[in-house]
């Protein structure tokens, strides 16, 4: 697998990252010896293997659907980077 | 009484419940200590006001003989955990005005058993190293040699425990990011079966695989503060239902007749010669001990890294989406719309490592990519898993070397991020299978740099694993080695 300078920026833009085109192409090569390590998993045959996504397969836990927590906003925007009358602000997303 | 900082927690324990010294005193001589050094960068933050009104409670607590086993041992927690008040980076530049609005749990359970917060331990950004030297707060030296890492991700952790700044502290290990340190630190490590410890208000790395653990001087002492450390909790969807555990009733069993598998692929080709002579003598020890020696395979191990660097990066492109410059952390100064401030905050706020791992991981799961590599990786692990289960049918517990080398020198692998990942060969396995493992002092290479023996047990048995090694330390004395410059 090739990693272009190109697929680097398109990766970072899915990743919301921003790359400038040095860095680019300083991880284009980074990433494909990482892809070439990652490649040697081919070696091995596991088409009637069944995926481990957990190291133990329990299903979530649920819980009763009622209130556990109390209202703690005033605590958790004393450290936010920009808040007003209790919300956060961010650049204007629709006009 | 002059060296409190190479006694073990047991020695303290003592100490403090005969009034040879007090907590407060205890805390002071390993915040001098912290004070003092200039050449390990191991702690990130320090309040001593807060550790020395920790320590006068503790001495409270004591003096009317209401505290637990651990009231006033000091201890230090890596910088992933998040401490109430108290500036959490977990060291990354992103989280560098970040002082957490609640206690981890880990965290909240060795404050209620009366232990004394020395300060937060420097670690490499987002626990994704093997050197320490992805933190945005600076290197950390390996207290044996200066020049060399102290390991990583938990090396503030390992170096603070080894160089006697403080007598323990907690790690977490996603690939073996307590146990590469410690072996590398001369200092025992403890990584628990998944699920065991809650990962509430633990900065996460790679959901599936993170655990944290004790960073102690001997097996005893991780007993004693796995004992606090494990246990349900609501607020982690993953934490197992158990009974409360005593692992420090378990260390005395005699070892005889224990079955020690060795696996053969751990022995060969890349690992250093001194590294294998080392664990070779420990094994000889434990032989003479009464242990039982069986070879045992785990063909699909040598598969273990690729397979990881597509998992681990996965599940970190996704937890890190969360440090977004909305909610706390680091915003950008100057930005447009909403997704340039997300990315021109994300791209300052992320040191290379970082960035690098979430672009592998994002193109893993990314169209057309994802059953090449995510989808395959998880079938590698369960493969990776089966070996494991075979061999404990021929064997109680697994040995091996925790690294292939001993600690080596800053700059020398950072320009090469795979042979970086190499390190972990021997300790990932046990993170994609869930199983808990540790590494314990094993002696010194000819040129006096420490060496681990990793012990991988079932899964549940750390009490088995933890017993071998205490029996091995009561053998031996490797684990009393202290390197000379912070005697």
């Amino acid at each position: 697998m090739t990693i272009s300078n190109e697929d680097v920026q398109k990766i970072a833009r899915l990743a919301r990252l921003e790359v400038s085109e040095n860095q680019a192409i300083k991880f284009s090569g980074e990433l494909e010896k990482i892809l070439h390590l990652v490649e040697k998993m081919e070696a091995c045959d596991t088409a009637s293997v069944e995926p481990m996504t957990h190291p133990f397969d329990a299903a979530l836990r649920l819980r009763e659907d009622k209130i556990t927590e109390t209202n703690q906003r005033d605590k958790f925007q004393t450290i936010a980077p920009a808040t007003q009358d209790g919300l956060y602000l961010v650049p204007k997303v629709i006009d | 009484m002059d060296k409190l900082h190479q006694k073990t927690l047991t020695e303290l324990q003592s100490f403090l419940r005969d009034g040879e010294c007090s907590a407060r005193e205890l805390a002071e001589h390993f915040l001098q200590r912290i004070d003092a050094d200039d050449q390990l960068n191991a702690f990130i933050t320090v309040d001593s006001q807060r550790t020395l009104e920790q320590a006068k409670q503790a001495d409270i607590d004591l003096n009317k003989n209401s505290g637990s086993a651990l009231t006033g041992i000091p201890l230090a927690h890596k910088d992933i955990f998040c401490t109430d008040g108290l500036l959490t980076t977990c060291g990354s530049k992103i989280l560098n005005n970040f002082v957490s609005p609640y206690d981890a749990t880990v965290v909240s359970r060795l404050n209620t058993a009366g232990m004394v917060t020395l300060g937060k331990t420097n670690m490499d950004e987002f626990a994704m190293g093997s050197s320490n030297e992805t933190s945005y707060y600076g290197a950390v030296s390996n207290p044996w040699k200066i020049d060399a890492v102290p390991g990583g991700s938990s090396g503030g952790s390992a170096a603070a425990v080894a160089a006697g700044l403080a007598p323990a502290a907690t790690g977490t290990d996603t690939g073996g990011s307590i146990r590469q340190p410690a072996a590398f630190c001369g200092i025992t490590g403890v990584k628990p079966s998944y699920g065991r410890v809650s990962r509430y208000g633990m900065i996460a790395f790679a959901s599936s695989l993170d655990q944290a653990g004790p960073m102690t001087r001997t097996a005893e002492d991780a007993a004693l503060l796995l004992d606090v450390m494990c246990g349900f909790d609501e607020h982690d969807s993953t934490s197992l239902r158990q009974d409360p555990v005593n692992f420090s009733a378990q260390l005395d069993k005699p070892i005889e007749g224990v079955k020690i598998g060795l696996p053969k692929s751990f022995f060969s080709e890349g690992l250093d010669a001194e590294v294998g002579d080392v664990v070779d003598t420990a094994i000889k020890t434990l032989e003479k001990m009464g242990a039982i020696i069986v070879d045992i395979a785990l063909p699909t191990s040598e598969l273990a890294v690729p397979c990881y660097y597509v998992l681990a990066p996965a599940e970190a492109s996704s937890n890190l989406s969360r440090f977004d410059g909305v909610r706390f952390g680091h915003r950008a100064q100057e930005y447009g719309d909403l997704d340039d401030m997300y990315q021109k905050t994300r791209s300052e706020g992320f040191g290379d490592e970082v960035k690098r791992r979430i672009m592998i991981g994002t193109y893993a799961l990314s169209s057309g990519y994802y059953d090449a590599y995510y989808s395959k990786a998880q079938k590698l692990r369960r493969l990776i898993s089966n070996d494991f289960d075979l061999a404990f049918k021929q064997c109680d517990v697994i040995l091996g070397p925790t690294t292939p080398s001993v600690a080596f020198d800053k700059n020398a692998k950072t320009d090469d991020p795979v042979a970086m990942y190499l390190n972990d060969t021997y300790t990932i396995p046990a993170n994609l299978a869930g199983l808990p493992a540790m590494s314990l002092p094993a002696g010194l290479s000819p040129q006096g740099m420490p060496i681990g023996l990793h012990i991988v047990a079932p899964y549940m048995e750390e009490g088995r694993m933890l017993n071998l090694a205490h029996q091995f330390q009561l053998n031996t004395d490797f684990h009393r080695a202290f390197p000379e410059a912070y005697v």
